[in-house]
């Protein structure tokens, strides 16, 4: 009764219907519209059932090419990106000079735009671009690609760069879960003898467990979401070769199939949910 | 034999040249780009870091700031990434106050619906639909309250953890003094929610000044556009002209890095507040 007096509900009303109107609604009237006809062509909109999601999963369509590539970029770039944020993390847990000022060039490209960055490796990914420079500068000429426009590397640059991006943005979590560790443990550790595995497996390890977990559900979110950077790099080519949902949904919208572009966009908000909350079951520290 | 201060000092610095070394994987792509907008068409269309051969020039700036599109995109993003910012931190924080403080079924529920925004992706079709039957499609105000609905699934959460670990001692002791809610809210309760509004603040302001998505659907009008929709506007006409590209594009980075610097520690912390906890 007292609580009610104060904190009035009225106060939670600005952000309720902001978010209730421009993001709730929008998810549940995409679901509808999912099943509908609604394109540019006619006024009229017809319920057509699940017409929509079966042309997703129609094999003589590209969208189960995108969906493929939606997985195989958010597995492949959460392995790498955890795997190089972790390696840089432990080699930043220890002290030496400029340290503060390097950690922040890692971390500078989580501030800039994902499209701008693709728009940067472009070049850099170009035929004479500067890693194909680099390559022949050191004698690998044989390995030099066109990256971007060979199928066999295309998509494998795509997730390199997504990578590059993100490193920082691991490492910065992982350091906070490292630097959660008392120096003591290492020490007691090493009077008893314990080498650097065993410190890590049984120190470091339980440790870093809360910022793995964080990083992977972080990683899978943003992976399965991927846009900018792909329109940016290649804007789904060659072909249809590095098309993802995002792309597709923006697509499908530029030619005015909105009852399928809406299908698609619902589709990627419940593979989303599905993969988090598993991810988060599979992984997250069980409560003691 | 080294003693083991030597070897340590020998370790620091060692660690440090090679932390550089492996920095030049992040900053070699930014010389590129910052090198080539001082270049002639002829000289960036290799796109590498070697010396000009029509010696620097300034052309490219003078080129692409002529018209000033590119500065009124700048100010249509400083106005959208702040208004955004101001709507998202003001209401975000007012909820979770309540929803905090009064933990009730309800509440409980509207905060699960938060929480749900920071997995799913926004359906910005049907949300133009909504903008559309307010009458606010293609306008400043729009755009501004959807990126305000991105921002709240993450500053509520942030303010849900943080409005916590205040006690309610302080708002008993203002309500025997007489306030009312807005002004306990506003005048006492707000301000002592700084750090975390900071780091907030930043952190929605950088993804909103960055977002590519929702001007593409949400803003037709091309004297509206931000800055990140600018630069690929310009990167679409002017293809081969790599000079002028590179300088939109360090034109567009400029505010944001500025940003970054200044911000930085506010930054790294609330990004690793969520990581502790898991």
């Amino acid at each position: 009764m007292y609580k009610k007096q104060i904190y009035r509900s009225w106060f939670t009303m600005p952000a309720f219907i902001i978010y209730f109107l421009l993001f709730i609604i929008p998810v549940i009237f995409g679901i509808g519209y999912s099943l509908t006809n609604w394109n540019a062509m006619s006024s009229e909109i017809k319920f057509v059932g699940l017409r929509n999601y079966l042309e997703i999963f129609n094999p003589d369509n590209a969208y189960l090419l995108a969906i493929k590539n939606t997985l195989v970029f958010t597995v492949y770039a959460s392995v790498g990106k955890i795997v190089v944020g972790l390696a840089l993390a432990l080699f930043f847990n220890r002290k030496f000079r400029t340290q503060n000022l390097m950690r922040g060039v890692y971390f500078m490209p989580y501030a800039i735009s994902s499209l701008i960055i693709g728009m940067i490796f472009t070049s850099i990914l170009a035929p004479d671009g500067i890693l194909n420079e680099g390559l022949r500068a050191i004698g690998l000429d044989a390995i030099t690609k066109s990256w971007l426009t060979n199928r066999s590397t295309v998509l494998g640059a795509v997730i390199a760069v997504e990578i590059w991006k993100s490193i920082g943005l691991n490492m910065v979590i992982f350091l906070a879960g490292l630097q959660m560790i008392d120096k003591e443990y290492y020490e007691a550790a090493q009077l008893d003898g314990a080498n650097a595995m065993a410190q890590f497996r049984y120190i470091t390890w339980p440790f870093l467990r809360p910022s793995i977990t964080t990083n992977v559900i972080l990683n899978i979110i943003h992976g399965l979401k991927v846009f900018d950077i792909v329109m940016a790099l290649t804007n789904g080519g060659p072909g249809n070769t590095t098309q993802v949902i995002s792309t597709f949904v923006f697509k499908t919208y530029g030619m005015g199939a909105y009852g399928l572009s809406n299908a698609l966009s619902t589709f990627i908000s419940i593979l989303t949910m599905l993969i988090a909350l598993a991810a988060l079951k599979l992984i997250a520290p069980k409560e003691a | 034999m080294l003693t083991m201060a030597q070897k340590r000092k020998r370790n620091a610095i060692l660690s440090a040249v090679i932390g550089w070394i492996l920095s030049l994987i992040i900053l070699v792509p930014f010389a590129v780009i910052v090198v080539n907008s001082f270049k002639t068409t002829r000289d960036s269309a290799m796109m590498n870091l070697e010396w000009p051969r029509d010696g620097w020039v300034l052309s490219n700036y003078a080129e692409v700031l002529d018209g000033g599109q590119i500065v009124r995109s700048f100010f249509n993003s400083l106005l959208i990434a702040s208004g955004c910012v101001l709507v998202c931190m003001v209401v975000t924080a007012m909820a979770m106050f309540v929803i905090r403080r009064r933990k009730s079924k309800l509440h409980r529920v509207i905060f699960y619906m938060f929480f749900a925004g920071l997995i799913a992706p926004v359906n910005y079709i049907t949300a133009l639909q909504i903008l559309k039957a307010l009458h606010l499609n293609g306008t400043y105000f729009g755009t501004i309250l959807t990126y305000a609905a991105l921002g709240i699934p993450f500053a509520a959460f942030m303010y849900y953890n943080f409005i916590g670990t205040i006690p309610t001692e302080i708002d008993e002791s203002a309500i025997i003094d007489g306030t009312n809610i807005s002004q306990l809210f506003f005048q006492v309760i707000f301000p002592l929610l700084k750090p975390v509004t900071v780091t907030v603040a930043t952190l929605t302001f950088i993804s909103a000044w960055n977002d590519f998505v929702s001007p593409l659907y949400l803003l037709n009008s091309s004297s509206k556009w931000t800055m990140v929709l600018m630069v690929y506007n310009y990167w679409g006409v002017m293809q081969q002209e790599w000079g002028k590209i590179c300088a939109v594009i360090v034109l567009t980075l400029i505010p944001i890095l500025i940003v970054y610097i200044a911000m930085q520690k506010h930054i790294i912390a609330g990004m690793t507040s969520g990581a502790v906890k898991g």
